[in-house]
């Protein structure tokens, strides 16, 4: 064929630095704290749930309305309509989507055009910036700062926005602000100053927020989680994106969701009619289920929510201890399944890094330490911008939502490490 | 819009909140007017927001409706599919994530099994996508392959979605129409349908990227034979262009009939991207499971789409789908292989079908395959007077009424045409007929007595 075989809208989305890390996690058998998935089984109610869904009425192996299996858009709109405040219809108002991955794209791909500006805060979700490349719109980064600790401790919340730097980010082609609290791979729950701010120059500048709240169970330390749309004069401009593995730990169920006003989500409708058009039936009935049980014992010592990020937090506190041994300094999370370590001491420790020149250094150590010390983190420069990625070469992230026994075999790992560093 | 809520524990303070909205600081910042233009869509889905589906499941939703509309099955899957899927749920380690472009279990069993009909070896990893559903495959294949100005021959009637994704890749969709010639004295066949060669011919040009093939065709039912097919193929070769050969009937072809893949042709390999379905080949359209099998180069786009918009499919589903794969891919040859079966219990209902439709004297396009039956319905002479809205086509307002006054649901076949020859296939309507025998009697039901009345 003469011209370019793939459509130009693949320009620069093809690399998947994923793949490497998935090769090399396989064949040196590391512990893997790198991909944000658990280990261990979703709750017990979740798995019943989704038992009862394929062996139930057997029209569930067949389609169901294309924007949300009833059930679950009704649960939907009144669980997090109390949450947010809204009234929220569930026909108009909701969108389930696969993961919410799928979420994202399709509210890229409804809103964002040829030209538009999209504000990403770094360090981001790597996709944000593809899906905005797809849809033909200008990513703007704005970077979040770490501010000098205090008492020398390290923590997500040191990390902040400039606002008159924010400020000066939107143009009069801004579209679209994406807004990730809890933060991946950060770990910083933006507080409710930093979401009001945020609000505020949304309404200024008319843009459209999309809220990416997979995480806002885990939150620790007695955080709490804000959710944009909650904010006045926001829910008429925000999406608000969920996701139903991050919620119940079972991030195999490809289940996503899209709350916002009905000006918005018929365009997401208009790309999800066009794209995949169904979401699996059993899944969905699935996570109805699991959010009526959460609703039930919503508030209570019961209640999933509260369960998990409690135990979450205990292992997030074991394994931000555990790395400190071998000379890792983690930024302690306030939330999320993530954070993030300096390991800006190992420059002159490990002066003879095998890698390429431009290679970042967090790159070139990450593969290090999962062929010489079997264990596996993933670089932060993977979620930064070409333009910043020299800056921010000396951060990894450790995924701590993991089973026990994984924890066990990571400790046994740091011990080598730490007994070769004595020797 | 707000209401007061009580039971807000644990996100703070709900007055101090409250007292908020009705600050005057917040009026002065949103202001409707300005709002209304940075809420506009992209421009890629302008014109692309209606959707015959919506519209018509609403209408059948109604459960005293005998519902022979969207086509699926109202029969039970196969019961050993559903217990692989049960056995599946009780597994903890398949409730994460798995590989994004196919669960390797998965993608082994459908190269195992499509390496038998190529005659050929298919790469699981390089040559296999699963997606979210067939949808989803040629989804991917448009987003990946069809840029603006490209234009993409489809054929008439079409699946609905071909021409609303082709547009939002900013391609041009250029149709050319299947024509039925006279059949008078003989019953009248899907396969009396064909497109003129030279008609064909003539659509193509440099700037054609790609026809969409589908056969066995919805909604006539048409399975392409050999020199059809061969027709397609000589012109993509001789324009380099490629074929996406939707083929999510494969299975379905009735006595007489052989699915052929186009894939399998001659110099075809290389610029073909072949999508299948787990929900008609398992009859589980619930499950939203697809593929795409090609060669790399091009399947390597449809994975960049995959991994830009939707990363994975569901873990549990696809282990489930490998595992009944399995299960059929061990007895091909037998007739207890659901392959096998199943076109056997829908030819049956097929010709009953075609039986009832005759019997009242519809006119009914007998199809090679699929589970689709059309049958002219202007012969029956119902009076629409009283459906308003008179721009919509005969078979829209047909359908609508049928549905109201009979109980009884279909799908207008106009709804499968482009806006230009909507009114050639007006006449139409489409019967699904992969329904379980009480239906089927419900809807010969409503039928006869319908011509009782008008006779």
């Amino acid at each position: 064929m003469a011209k370019q075989l793939q459509a130009r809208r693949l320009d620069g989305v093809a690399y998947n630095p994923w793949v490497e890390m998935a090769q090399l996690t396989s064949q040196y058998e590391a512990v893997n704290l790198g991909q944000g998935f658990p280990d261990f089984p979703p709750p017990d109610f979740a798995v019943e749930a989704f038992r009862q869904a394929v062996t139930g009425d057997f029209m569930l192996n067949q389609y169901t309305r294309g924007f949300g299996y009833p059930p679950l858009t009704e649960i939907l709109a009144s669980f997090f309509g109390k949450l947010l405040g809204q009234e929220i219809d569930p026909s108009k108002e909701v969108l389930v989507t696969v993961g919410a991955y799928g979420a994202l794209f399709t509210a890229f791909q409804a809103l964002v055009d040829e030209g538009d500006e999209v504000i990403i805060f770094e360090p981001y979700f790597d996709c944000y910036e593809t899906m905005t490349l797809m849809a033909g719109g200008c990513p703007m980064f704005v970077p979040l700062k770490p501010t000098p600790a205090q008492k020398g401790e390290l923590a997500s919340s040191n990390w902040q926005l400039d606002p008159e730097e924010l400020a000066s980010k939107f143009t009069p082609r801004t579209k679209m602000l994406i807004l990730n609290t809890p933060n991946n791979p950060l770990g910083k729950v933006f507080s409710r100053e930093e979401v009001e701010l945020v609000a505020r120059l949304c309404q200024q500048h008319d843009v459209v927020c999309v809220s990416d709240e997979v995480y806002q169970w885990l939150v620790y330390d007695g955080c709490q989680h804000h959710s944009i749309a909650s904010l006045p004069g926001m829910w008429e401009r925000t999406l608000t994106i969920g996701s139903a593995g991050k919620t119940f730990s079972a991030t195999g169920w490809k289940v996503g969701w899209v709350l916002g006003p009905d000006a918005l989500v018929r365009h997401l409708r208009t790309v999800h009619q066009n794209s995949i058009y169904h979401c699996p039936t059993q899944a969905q009935a699935a996570v109805a289920q699991s959010l009526e049980r959460e609703r039930d014992h919503f508030g209570q010592p019961s209640s999933y929510f509260i369960q998990l990020p409690r135990d979450m937090q205990s292992r997030r506190d074991h394994v931000v201890r555990s790395v400190q041994q071998v000379g890792l300094r983690p930024m302690n999370p306030q939330g999320s399944y993530f954070f993030m370590a300096d390991i800006s001491d190992f420059r002159n420790k490990i002066p003879d890094l095998p890698g390429a020149e431009d290679e970042p250094f967090d790159q070139r150590f990450i593969k290090w330490m999962i062929k010489e010390k079997g264990l596996v983190a993933l670089p932060v420069s993977f979620f930064y911008s070409k333009q910043h990625q020299k800056q921010f070469d000396h951060y990894i992230r450790f995924c701590f939502v993991k089973n026990e026994s994984t924890l066990q075999a990571m400790d046994e790992k740091l011990q080598q490490w730490k007994e070769q560093l004595g020797a | 819009m707000f209401w007061a809520q009580r039971r807000l524990c644990s996100l703070g303070s709900r007055a101090k909140f409250l007292k908020m909205i009705y600050s005057p600081k917040i009026f002065r910042l949103s202001t409707s007017a300005r709002m209304s233009l940075k809420f506009k869509n992209a421009k890629r889905i302008e014109g692309l927001d209606s959707n015959v589906w919506i519209e018509f499941t609403k209408l059948a939703a109604d459960p005293s409706v005998v519902n022979l509309g969207q086509g699926l099955p109202d029969i039970s899957p196969p019961e050993y599919v559903k217990e692989e899927l049960s056995k599946v749920a009780a597994m903890d380690s398949l409730n994460q994530y798995t590989r994004g472009f196919g669960h390797p279990s998965l993608v082994k069993a459908l190269s195992c099994l499509y390496e038998k009909l190529y005659e050929n070896q298919i790469d699981p990893s390089k040559e296999i996508l699963v997606t979210v559903g067939a949808y989803g495959s040629l989804f991917n294949a448009i987003q990946g392959l069809i840029d603006e100005g490209d234009e993409v021959i489809v054929i008439e009637p079409f699946y609905d979605c071909y021409e609303p994704m082709v547009r939002m890749a900013g391609g041009t969709p250029v149709f050319i129409s299947l024509r039925s010639k006279r059949v008078d004295g003989k019953k009248w066949s899907s396969s009396d349908w064909t497109l003129d060669p030279e008609e064909l011919a003539s659509k193509f040009n440099s700037k054609t990227k790609a026809i969409i093939l589908n056969s066995p065709h919805n909604p006539f039912g048409k399975v392409y034979t050999k020199e059809e097919l061969q027709v397609i193929a000589d012109l993509c070769i001789k324009y380099d262009t490629l074929c996406i050969s939707d083929e999510v009937y494969e299975w379905l072809v009735y006595t007489g009939n052989k699915h052929l893949k186009i894939a399998t042709f001659p110099g075809m390999w290389e610029r073909t991207i072949t999508i299948g379905s787990a929900g008609k080949t398992f009859s589980v359209t619930g499950w939203k499971l697809g593929w795409s099998i090609g060669p790399n180069h091009l399947i390597k786009h449809l994975q960049t789409v995959q991994q830009n918009s939707i990363y994975t499919c569901a873990t549990p589903l696809q282990e489930a789908l490998a595992r009944a794969f399995w299960i059929d891919i061990k007895r091909l040859s037998d007739p207890e292989c659901y392959f096998n079966s199943l076109p056997k219990e829908l030819e049956v209902k097929r010709d009953r079908m075609v039986q009832l439709l005759e019997s009242v004297g519809l006119k009914p396009i007998v199809p090679d395959g699929g589970y689709f039956i059309i049958a002219d319905v202007s012969l029956l002479d119902a009076d629409l007077s009283d459906m308003k809205n008179s721009n919509e086509p005969y078979d829209y307002k047909f359908v609508k009424w049928m549905t109201k006054n009979k109980k009884l649901s279909a799908i207008p076949v106009s709804a499968f045409c482009n806006k230009e020859t909507k009114l050639q296939f007006e006449k139409f309507v489409r019967f699904c007929f992969i329904k379980k025998d009480s239906t089927l009697d419900a809807a010969e039901e409503i039928i006869k007595a319908w011509s009782r009345q008008t006779s």
